[in-house]
């Protein structure tokens, strides 16, 4: 009727508007200048620069004292004291030895800045860094606003974590801008780190303090550790930083963040002992990651090097390499109390004396969880995306080989909707594609060349060996591409999951489609980085993107690809297919192979085994499913969805399946049933 | 007593700040020690801090323009009836205005700008206890609204009429109760009408050598019926305790009838104390009419001192200390810098070249010899009373543990002059008003250990907020501690800002209050102190006092005022 009509045409009217006023925003989100900081040190003394006149600008509320000040404050606080004596009294041990206990913690962690070392790093890692690296690009507005805001209240830095590099990269940064240095809250793993004793200790004095990386159940190394960080923040005598992540991401996917510090350091606002907190994002892009190989390595289950000193010298090896450009965006400092305002209840600070350890209430950890992932997609959000990056997401679609003219096409055309979808990438005005690609080809020529005007991927051993080896030797070089279109994943995946879920369903039933969307978001909420609870949104967000690129055509019931569309729904769905089929395979490992319970590190070799067989034979192409990262989320989200159960033993976690569940989920994944699942909300 | 008051600012008609011919400030009338005095940096002082310059001037409206005041509408029967009794009353529309309102910054606006949408409409004058139990009675009989008024100096809205409100709205001016009863000298009590103002009870115990020792710093105006109705606190509370530690027996009219205890003891256990339900019921149960107070002999002797403390923190934690050893003087209060030199713009032109030479030679003993940073020092004002030998004792005492966080003695002059100012203070706002400067105090009380950080984050939210809604001249933004307890001490906070450039200047300072309130409450600190709740803090009742304890209050409220006769819509 001519009433429906109108409805219908009054909904497509305000839809449109409504995209218009979306797309504005999103063109309008201006990204800040960069600015090449080795340019300088190519120019002039890299002595004079470390030792330049280093007065950094200072928190307006500091009042300056020495390390040694700090570490007693902190054993002798309320906090640490009291969990002394606790444990004492547990324990039925005198307090000093446990306070004994407690001073050699805080000496195992405490930092000791020395301007000596710091001038010696800022001597060294000039000369490193313009080896290994031709340009480091820094957004100065950025810098100028963390100047501002370590002015004014204690500042969090957030950075990203792809490499070692990240933290000497940041302090000497720091360094360079005339700001305080930070201090770096860096785990501590078995034979990490500290192992590698003279790199440690000059870290040590020059600001890093460590952590280990797994204290749970060790009280007073909590307390002690807690209870330093927050002194440090009060004080606001230097900037924090810690990875969100808690671990270099070895695929360079951001890792679903870690809340433990990130509570600790919210904790000081939360009691009011400080004004205001920011918290400062940074997204450190590497336009080719140090350690790729030794990533891909570990991913397949080779154990990697240890980070021995020793080890670290024959990385001079490196030194003769190029790893092209870093990128890095400090983003803008986010101020806790604009983000808690509203949300917090205050009663549970006010009724209990601040200095006693109290379990966070369940808002609080809602809270800190939801700022976490906050921080997390604003770092995504300000990675910078080499042209490289695009190149490798093609090429992978197009395994053994691409012909050279069709990768030029396919990478420009990848480009413009990435754009679309709001990814940074960096490419010149005025580069063209072709340039674009060789020069990424020569950066990384240890993955991928240019054999007769094809590029093939780079996975030959010295020999023809075994089956098992071409196989080995095929997934490490996958394994390394894909760490670089991993970078375009967090970027695509709204858009990407609404495509797979159109191809899943075979449905242009709205409502199919989101019930399958958010199946699959659940699925890889793990895998990929999605704000807690607003499956909706992700979804409206997914349609409004591949709506703005032509590729769909909504109603009010329908989605259905365009003519033109299917192509980038196809891209799409197959930039995840690796993911979906690597997840079916896993799923298929565990209801059939695995009958009793297990621990992780059972469950890590025999899903590779199982994976490694069906390549080996053929019945798969999907080597990323070799991925201990992939696995280890895929296993993640079956205990998530209930399918798996998690127990806690002594020695570590057990996990035992139940079979019936994966079964039917792996059902829904084949798209063998539909995706059972009430719609949550209206659409 | 009225004649006396300004009708639309705080205090005495002929006590107030000027500027006089020459530019300089001045502070004029007898009463106050300041009166008459030359203030010369005064000006330059109000110029730094606020941006205020003397050429832009507000005027307020010389006198009460009677047409814009709302009609008196009260029913014929009720008059008859009230003639009948006898008491006096009045329809007059000053008589009227005056007790619409307390002291809050936009009552005041509103006197000086515009009008109250709602006043009284008859102001009635009990002179005794019996009175007041037949207006109760004819209210009920009527169904009129009944708004007690002591003082009139409430600062938390609660003389407000409720806009709604269709009844005739009876204002029950206790000013005319005002006897002291007896005197019982073995028991130390003293039964007094409760409209008797602070300073006349001081001026009349004293004649008998008693006193209560209750100073509030609006004693010269406030009423003993209205502290026990908000639960005031005083001054010198560390000797002779708190309201709720004076008063040995209340005696209130209700709709309900006549609330009152059996005897005259200093503690009984016969469940809740029903004296509690009274303190702190801001009018919304019944009028009090009758107090037996705690009296004390005058003291001896009386001294004042002083302490410089480098910085805020450490005055805090020699504060803290005081109180841990339960030494406090009758009253210790803490200036923070900003207050401080508050003080100082108000010293008065000295008198002779020698003491400018002293003040010289201190101020360059204290910051160039002890190190003291004026920009961030603070001062301690101490004010000790007893047997002169005891007091002597005792100063030594607290001058001891002082040294031992840093303070140094900065006279008895100094002391003296810090409680003088609390009384000048509040009239400092009218000239502030005169020259887009608004301002208001409000106060919290706070655990020991909370303290340094709820004043630090209360100061800085005001100044943010101030940045946020567009006030171009960074405030005024000081506390003080007025008082400390075992467990915790009361924070006062002073806050003013030009206002030049804003349109909606009381509904920005609104704005800024409340969330300095909220960031009170954030800080652990309580709604407050001794202001009381009245319409201004009701939105945080709930939250200060759980669901349960608002029922309970509600609870009484409906037993005792079914019809909501003491309709003022007060706290609940």
């Amino acid at each position: 009727t001519v009433a429906e009509q109108t409805t219908e045409w009054l909904e497509t009217v305000s839809h449109s508007l409504l995209v218009c006023s979306q797309q504005k925003e999103l063109t309008s989100k201006k990204r800040d200048e960069f600015e090449d900081i080795l340019e300088e040190r190519r120019l002039s003394s890299d002595l004079r620069y470390a030792m330049k006149c280093y007065t950094p600008v200072i928190y307006k509320g500091l009042s300056p004292c020495k390390p040694n000040a700090i570490k007693s404050a902190v054993l002798q606080s309320e906090q640490v004291q009291y969990v002394i004596k606790q444990l004492a009294k547990e324990m039925g041990e005198s307090p000093d030895i446990i306070q004994e206990e407690a001073t050699e913690i805080l000496d195992e962690m405490g930092h000791s800045m020395q301007l000596g070392a710091v001038r010696f790093f800022a001597f060294t890692l000039s000369k490193i860094f313009k080896q290994l690296f031709q340009r480091v690009c820094v957004n100065e507005e950025g810098m100028q606003r963390l100047q501002h805001a370590i002015q004014e209240h204690p500042v969090v830095l957030l950075p990203s974590h792809r490499s070692y590099v990240d933290f000497l990269m940041l302090s000497y940064l720091l360094y360079t801008y005339d700001l305080a240095l930070p201090v770096i809250a860096a785990g501590i793993g078995k034979d990490d780190f500290l192992g590698m004793k003279i790199v440690g200790e000059l870290l040590r004095r020059a600001g890093a303090f460590f952590m280990r990386r797994s204290f749970s159940g060790n009280r007073l190394y909590r307390a002690v550790f807690a209870e330093y960080v927050k002194t440090m923040l009060r004080s606001g005598y230097a900037p924090i930083e810690f990875f969100l992540e808690g671990t270099r991401s070895r695929t360079a996917k951001t890792l679903t963040p870690k809340f433990g510090l990130l509570s600790i350091v919210m904790e000081p606002f939360f009691k009011r002992e400080v004004f205001d907190t920011y918290l400062v994002p940074i997204s450190i892009s590497y336009e080719r990651i140090l350690e790729e190989s030794l990533y891909a390595y570990e991913l397949l289950g080779v154990p990697k090097p240890k980070e021995s000193t020793s080890g670290l010298l024959k990385a001079r090896r490196i030194l003769s390499d190029n790893f092209g450009t870093i990128h890095i965006y400090v983003g803008q400092p986010v101020s806790l109390r604009t983000l808690a305002s509203g949300r917090i209840n205050r009663c549970p600070y006010n009724l209990v004396p601040r200095h006693l350890p109290q379990k966070p209430s369940e808002d609080i950890q809602e809270f800190v969880s939801d700022v976490a992932y906050k921080m997390e997609l604003l770092q995504i959000e300000n990675m910078v995306l080499s042209p490289w990056v695009l190149v490798a997401a093609v090429l992978l679609q197009n395994l053994p080989a691409m012909d050279f003219e069709l990768l030029i096409e396919k990478t420009l055309w990848l480009k413009g909707l990435t754009q679309t979808f709001g990814g940074f990438i960096e490419w010149p005005d005025n580069l063209c594609a072709k340039k674009a690609v060789v020069s990424g080809l020569t950066l990384h020529s240890n993955i991928a060349r240019l054999v007769d005007g094809h590029v093939v991927l780079n996975d030959k051993g010295e020999e023809d060996g075994a089956v098992g080896e071409i196989v080995f030797k095929h997934a490490l070089a996958v394994l390394m591409c894909a760490t670089y279109r991993n970078q375009l994943l967090n970027v695509f995946v709204r858009p990407s999951l609404v495509a797979v879920a159109l191809q899943m369903t075979r449905s242009f039933r709205k409502e199919e489609v989101y019930s399958c969307f958010s199946f699959l978001r659940d699925v890889f909420s793990d895998e990929f980085i999605f704000f807690p609870g607003i499956s909706l949104k992700d979804f409206e967000e997914g349609c409004f993107l591949l709506t703005k690129c032509d590729a769909i055509q909504t109603s009010q019931q329908e989605i259905y690809p365009t003519d033109k569309g299917s192509v980038i729904v196809s891209f799409l769905s197959a930039m995840f297919r690796p993911f979906v089929e690597g997840y079916q395979l896993i799923f298929r490992y565990l209801s059939k192979e695995t009958k009793e319970a297990f621990t992780e590190k059972q469950f890590i070799p025999g899903v590779r085994n199982f994976v490694f067989q069906l390549l080996e034979k053929g019945n798969t192409q999907c080597y990323e499913a070799l991925s201990s990262d992939m696995q280890k989320n895929a296993l993640a989200a079956l205990v998530q969805l209930g399918a798996v159960k998690k127990k806690k033993m002594s020695n570590g976690f057990t996990y035992s399946v139940n079979q019936e569940a994966v079964n039917k989920i792996l059902d829904m994944f084949d798209a063998r049933i539909p995706v059972q699942k009430p719609v949550a909300a209206r659409l | 007593r009225q004649e006396l008051l300004k009708w639309n600012g705080w205090g005495y008609n002929d006590s107030k700040f000027i500027f006089n011919k020459k530019g300089q400030a001045e502070f004029t009338g007898k009463r106050y020690r300041l009166g008459g005095m030359v203030l010369p940096t005064f000006k330059e002082w109000i110029e730094k801090t606020f941006g205020a310059s003397l050429e832009h001037k507000t005027t307020s409206r010389a006198s009460l323009n009677v047409n814009d005041v709302p009609l008196s509408t009260v029913n014929e029967e009720f008059l008859q009836d009230l003639r009948a009794t006898k008491i006096s009353y009045s329809q007059d529309a000053e008589d009227r205005v005056f007790r619409a309102h307390g002291h809050c910054l936009h009552e005041i606006f509103v006197l000086r700008e515009g009008m109250f949408k709602r006043i009284p409409d008859i102001v009635i004058w009990p002179v005794c206890h019996e009175d007041v139990v037949k207006i109760v009675e004819l209210a009920c009989k009527h169904n009129l609204c009944i708004i007690p008024f002591g003082g009139g100096t409430s600062v938390s809205s609660a003389l407000e009429c409720p806009e709604e409100e269709k009844r005739t709205i009876v204002s029950l001016d206790t000013s005319q109760m005002n006897r002291i009863l007896w005197i019982d000298e073995k028991n130390l009590t003293a039964c007094v009408e409760a409209g008797i103002v602070g300073q006349d009870l001081e001026k009349q115990l004293a004649e008998s050598g008693f006193c209560t020792g209750h100073e509030p710093d609006s004693m010269e105006f406030s009423s003993l019926g209205g502290w026990v109705a908000t639960r005031a606190s005083g001054m010198k509370k560390n000797i002779y305790g708190n309201i709720e530690d004076l008063v040995i027996h209340i005696k209130m009219v209700t709709p309900r009838g006549i609330v009152e205890k059996n005897c005259q003891v200093p503690r009984m256990s016969t469940g809740p104390d029903i004296h509690h339900f009274i303190m702190g019921s801001e009018g919304t149960l019944g009028v009090v009419t009758e107090v037996t107070i705690k009296i004390r002999p005058v003291p001896e002797y009386q001294k004042y001192g002083s302490v410089v403390f480098p910085n805020f923190e450490r005055g805090v934690a020699c504060l803290r200390e005081v109180a841990k050893q339960r030494c406090a003087p009758a009253s210790i209060r803490l200036v923070d810098n900003a207050q401080f030199q508050f003080g100082h713009a108000l010293k008065p032109q000295v008198a002779s070249i020698f003491t400018s030479f002293l003040d010289g030679l201190k101020k360059f003993y204290i910051t160039k010899f002890k190190g003291f940073d004026p920009n961030i020092l603070c001062v301690a004002t101490l004010l000790f009373e007893g047997d002169r030998e005891k007091v002597l004792q005792h100063e030594k005492q607290v001058y001891d543990i002082a040294t031992k966080f840093g303070g140094l003695a900065a006279g008895e002059d100094n002391g003296q002059r810090g409680y003088m100012l609390t009384f000048v203070i509040a009239y400092l706002r009218d000239l502030g008003l005169d020259y887009y400067v608004i301002g208001e105090s409000f106060e919290t009380s706070v655990p020991w250990d909370r303290v340094l950080d709820l004043c630090r984050n209360v100061k800085e939210r005001i100044v943010r907020e101030c940045k946020e809604k567009g006030v171009q001249f960074a405030p005024f933004s000081t506390c003080r501690v007025t008082q400390t307890y075992d467990a915790g001490a009361c924070v006062y906070f002073y806050f003013a800002f030009n206002y030049r450039g804003i349109s909606d200047p009381i509904h920005v300072y609104e704005q800024i209050e409340r969330a300095a309130r909220e960031e009170i409450l954030a800080n652990g600190g309580s709604l407050s102190h001794h202001h009381g709740v009245g319409k201004l803090r009701k939105r945080w009742m709930k939250e200060s006092i759980s669901d349960v304890g608002l029922g309970m209050l509600r609870s009484v409220k409906e037993y005792v005022d079914p019809n909501n006769i003491f309709g003022n819509k007060n706290l609940l």
